[in-house]
């Protein structure tokens, strides 16, 4: 080995707490990028091959009931490649020994030929058989949810007939990935069951022979969807079309895309934090590391080595930390990746995971830590090579100072020499002592970040299931149904209070936007369901007129007192102009409000109510659940609780991991830059430090000079990080203002306590360090050498 | 390569009143720093004694060494060895703050005749100057003992001069005992005794009849 690599061994060695330091940050910064980057390319390549070979629909329609002529008709429209016509079943399921009501849909298979579109991945099993009546395929997530296996029974409840299904086999689709009930804010797996049956039996059970009430088609490329679901709603629309839609609008796939949209953000953001504090670090440490060899570098160039050697010599040293970092971090990176994925296969359910790390993220990944540590460190690089052999020869010249803040400070006068010590050091390189605080600031940043979304999602959380759905029970009916009803329900034991809802389907429009969402009637002064405004009061529904969600309001560009077009996709299927009248605040969803008797007079149907909000009696429930049963008007009844407790727990989960890798990580930047910046500081100042021990100092009054200056630093940056932390927070949220959910800007003090206290953790052990280097002074040592 | 001993000092004996100006004199090497080191608290002899003021150094912990140099030795190095972030007064009052029975930082540079510098930065006043502040700085907190090792060694004979003038005053002034350590001959002139330190013991001790003023010495 050269000998000049000898002593860049050797230099690495001598520096190896704070070369360690620095590629623990690139580290990390690599793992997030590489972690991010193939989770998400992941799951995208996961999701494309899914979709391609289980040929997922590119445009969807459900109707009231179209005879099967109308799929010639269907499939002649320009651009459309295939067209599968379905049979789709609202149903009650009964699962032995699961008390709690379970809603179902049920989804027809050709029977005869394999689906042309939405193919079933088979985990167990078979197909259903469709020459026998019982068969069914049940989703995945619900046969676990009740430890379902092929074999096993289950009862349906289809047009208010009760049938025993035996399970041929379970399955997942490319429909169902994110399999939430249509209408319901948040996944439950084992409330909402999806299951498949032949399409003979099924269109039996629920009068739809030589019927379909639902389509999916695939169209060529090229083809704009909105032509086609232009085309698809005028030939629905008699055969009571619900508004057709395009892939992009399928809930499934919106919430995958929302995902995508939030994980590509995560492999920039994180990132660029790490490695920005990386450069920063590289920057401090190779500034000094040059400075305490200028003699060094005179004498290589008095020797005859070149300005590039030289240069090149320290990017070597540069380069091998930042080669170190990116080893390690995409090792971690891919650990964390698969894992990541995986925990994304807890709410989004595909049948494989195809893990791929493209050799695109790596280069990327690795050429923006190297590029980023080479533009840290480019100046004193080439400072280094140029400085001029004679003048190198000489000593630095004494650090100089200057009367400051001191001078102008009022309480200045009282305070002691160590402290004024600090303080000029501080006011000598301020620009350091900002990019110092700026880097440590980062990790709390990176915590608060990281972690407020716990808060949000808790806040979302509590405003629609505490504030906004006060009931514990829904239950709906199969159709529209008269108001009495409700009150045949109220009678049932177990039912302490109850009020009726009317919910429509309908498409609203004001200008060129549209929207498909539903339009649901309260009634006047409803107890168990509020809507709430910006302070989570209580809005009083008008007697006329509509609410709209806010951000219905927003998306649809129209303000209270505009008239809205509402194009009811139900019954009569009217249209109507609306007046706004106001907005209410919701984080899930959106959606229009009009009082009970208003929408039914829109309607024109009379009064009828589509189900009721019931709270129960906990001590009777299973008795209730069991008359409700017996009703043939119920479609099914939808119990919160249950599915909110799992959601939350899985949701915990997820968090409490995100979190111990965020407190990793973030205690990485905190350690790098306090270890770092004390580490340098000791070695910039030891021989002042030793001066004072010789002098008579103790150990303790001596590390209060080095460590009262990264104590200022530290507790400077908490304030900023926090605030950083909620810069990024909002900046992170940005994109998730959707009209799927609202993601608020929420941080509990209980988060910045947490930040606060993971960054002063790290930076007591920087400290712990260097008090024992400082200790570790020799104090003879360092008077004999000149600085 | 595990550690290597080297003895620096064996069979030394030597003493220092109250008073008196000693120059330790001897090539680099000879053991005279070490010498200096024991003195002032900053290192223990592995075997024999050493005592101040009744006091055995020699059997005192670290935290009763720095208390010793707290309280009673004055340091005074050949490279000055100021704070650089701090003024010319803030150096001498980081020593003061400390100790029990200290004169005023005013005071102490004055008696180094640096009284209308006492707001300048290390990097803006001279070598010369710098080493008075350090001097300064070492005896203003009135100890029994002053030790400075090559205190002109990087200064130019005038400037030379000019300290030694300011170490003297404070020896003659204060009475502290002051042991000055040199490779310089010429400074041995001031010294009331001076002690040829070689090869780590001590080759001869000579007294000097008179003390010649620094003023007359040149190098």
């Amino acid at each position: 080995m050269r000998a000049i690599n000898r002593k860049l061994f050797r230099d690495l060695w001598r520096m190896k707490g704070q070369a360690l330091a620095i590629l623990l940050v690139i580290a990390s910064g690599v793992a997030t990028a590489v972690m991010s980057i193939s989770t998400n390319d992941s799951l995208r390549l996961t999701q494309a091959v899914f979709y391609r070979d289980y040929r997922f629909a590119d445009v969807f329609v459900s109707m009231k009931r179209a005879p099967q002529s109308l799929a010639q008709q269907i499939e002649a429209i320009p651009g459309v490649l295939q067209a599968e016509t379905r049979v789709v079943a609202a149903a009650r399921l009964e699962v032995e020994n699961y008390a709690d009501p379970i809603t179902g849909m049920i989804v027809s298979l050709p029977g005869n030929r394999p689906p042309l579109l939405n193919r079933l991945f088979l985990r167990s099993g078979r197909l259903p058989d469709p020459d026998r009546e019982n068969e069914t395929v049940v989703s995945e997530t619900f046969a676990l949810a009740h430890t379902l296996h092929a074999g096993d029974t289950l009862s349906a409840v289809i047009n208010g007939r009760r049938r025993t299904l035996v399970i041929s086999g379970i399955a997942l689709s490319p429909e169902f990935i994110y399999p939430i009930a249509p209408g319901s804010l948040i996944p439950d797996f084992a409330g909402y069951g999806i299951l498949w049956m032949a399409r003979k039996p099924l269109g039996a059970a629920y009068g739809m022979e030589g019927a379909f009430n639902d389509v999916a088609l695939s169209i060529a490329p090229g083809t704009n969807p909105r032509d086609v679901v232009d085309r698809l709603d005028e030939l629905t629309r008699r055969y009571g079309g619900r508004g057709a839609y395009a892939r992009a609008d399928q809930i499934s796939h919106r919430y995958l895309s929302e995902e995508f949209k939030q994980l590509e953000q995560m492999a920039f953001l994180f990132p660029a934090i790490f490695l920005g504090v990386a450069a920063f670090l590289l920057n401090v440490v190779v500034t000094r590391l040059i400075a305490t060899q200028r003699e060094q570098i005179a004498i290589l160039k008095a020797f005859g080595y070149r300005n590039v050697d030289l240069a090149f010599h320290y990017l070597e040293f540069v380069l091998l930390i930042v080669a170190a970092g990116s080893l390690v971090g995409i090792g971690a990176g891919v650990w964390l990746g698969r894992n990541l994925s995986e925990m994304y296969l807890d709410f989004y359910k595909f049948p494989f995971l195809l893990y791929e790390l493209t050799p695109e993220a790596v280069a990327l990944a690795v050429g923006i830590s190297a590029g980023s540590a080479i533009a840290g460190t480019l100046v004193s690089l080439i400072r280094a090579a140029r400085l001029a052999p004679a003048e190198a020869m000489q000593p630095a010249s004494p650090g100089r100072y200057h009367r400051g803040l001191l001078e102008v400070v009022a309480f200045a006068g009282r305070l002691g020499q160590p402290t004024r010590m600090i303080i000029r050091n501080l006011e000598r390189r301020p620009v350091k002592a900002l990019l110092t605080v700026i880097g440590a600031s980062f990790a709390v940043a990176i915590l608060v970040s990281g972690m407020f979304f716990t808060d949000a999602v808790g806040l979302m959380i509590d405003v629609q299931f505490k504030l906004a759905n006060r009931y514990d029970l829904t239950v709906s009916f199969t159709e529209p149904t008269a108001r009495r009803a409700a009150y045949s329900l109220s009678a049932l034991d177990g039912v302490e209070h109850i009020e009726p809802f009317r919910s429509v389907p309908a498409r609203f429009r004001a200008g060129h936007r549209t929207y498909m969402t539903s339009l649901d009637g309260h009634p006047p002064g409803a107890r168990l369901r509020h809507l709430l405004d910006d302070r989570f009061e209580r809005v009083t529904l008008p007697p006329e007129g509509v609410l709209l969600t806010d951000a219905l309001a927003d998306l649809l560009q129209i303000r209270p007192g505009e008239l809205l077009t509402v194009e009811v996709l139900e019954g009569a299927r009217p249209v109507r102009r609306v007046p706004v009248v106001g907005t209410i605040k919701e984080y899930v969803g959106v959606f229009g409000y009009m009082d009970l008797s208003a929408l039914n007079r829109l309607m024109r149907e009379g009064d009828l109510i589509s189900g009721a909000w019931m709270t129960t009696n906990p001590s009777t429930r299973d008795g209730l659940f069991a008359k409700l049963r017996q009703m043939p008007r119920v479609a099914g009844a939808t119990m919160q609780a249950k599915a909110l407790a799992n959601f939350q727990e899985t949701m915990a989960q997820q968090m409490l991991t995100f979190a111990f890798f965020n407190t990793i990580l973030a205690g990485v930047v905190a350690f790098g830059v306090v270890f770092n910046s004390a580490r340098i500081a000791l070695s910039e100042r030891a021989r002042e430090l030793a001066s004072l021990r010789v002098l008579g100092f103790t150990r303790g009054e001596v590390a209060y000079i080095l460590i009262g200056e990264m104590a200022l630093l530290t507790f400077a940056a908490l304030p900023v990080g926090l605030l950083i932390g909620r810069g990024i927070a909002a900046f992170a949220i940005r994109n998730v203002q959707t009209d799927l959910f609202r993601v608020p800007l929420v941080i509990h003090p209980s988060t910045d306590a947490f930040a606060v206290g993971v960054v002063l953790v790290s930076a007591l052990i920087s400290v712990w360090l260097i008090k024992r280097d400082l200790d570790r002074l020799d104090l003879v040592e360092v008077l004999k050498t000149k600085e | 390569m595990g550690e290597v001993s080297v003895q620096a000092l064996r069979g030394v004996d030597f003493e220092l009143f109250r008073g008196e100006l000693v120059v330790l004199l001897g090539p680099s090497g000879s053991g005279k720093s070490t010498l200096l080191n024991i003195l002032g608290g900053l290192d223990r002899p592995t075997a024999g004694a050493v005592h101040f003021r009744g006091r055995n150094l020699s059997q005192a912990g670290d935290r009763e060494l720095t208390e010793y140099r707290r309280n009673e030795v004055g340091f005074v190095f050949q490279f000055y060895n100021l704070i650089p972030s701090l003024t010319a007064r803030e150096n001498v009052a980081i020593v003061t703050e400390i100790a029990k029975n200290p004169m005023k930082p005013e005071e102490a540079l004055a008696m180094v005749g640096l009284e209308d510098r006492l707001d300048h930065f290390p990097s803006q006043l001279s070598g010369g100057q710098q080493q008075r502040v350090a001097i300064a700085r070492a005896i203003a907190k009135r100890p029994g003992v002053l030790l400075c090792d090559e205190p002109t060694g990087a200064l130019d004979s005038a400037t030379g001069v000019v300290v030694l003038e300011a170490l003297e005053r404070v020896n003659r002034e204060l009475g502290t005992a002051t042991a000055v350590i040199t490779h310089n001959a010429d400074i041995a002139a001031m010294a009331d005794r001076v002690v040829h330190v070689s090869d780590g013991h001590i080759a001869s001790v000579e007294t000097n009849a008179v003390r010649k003023s620094p003023s007359e010495i040149h190098w």
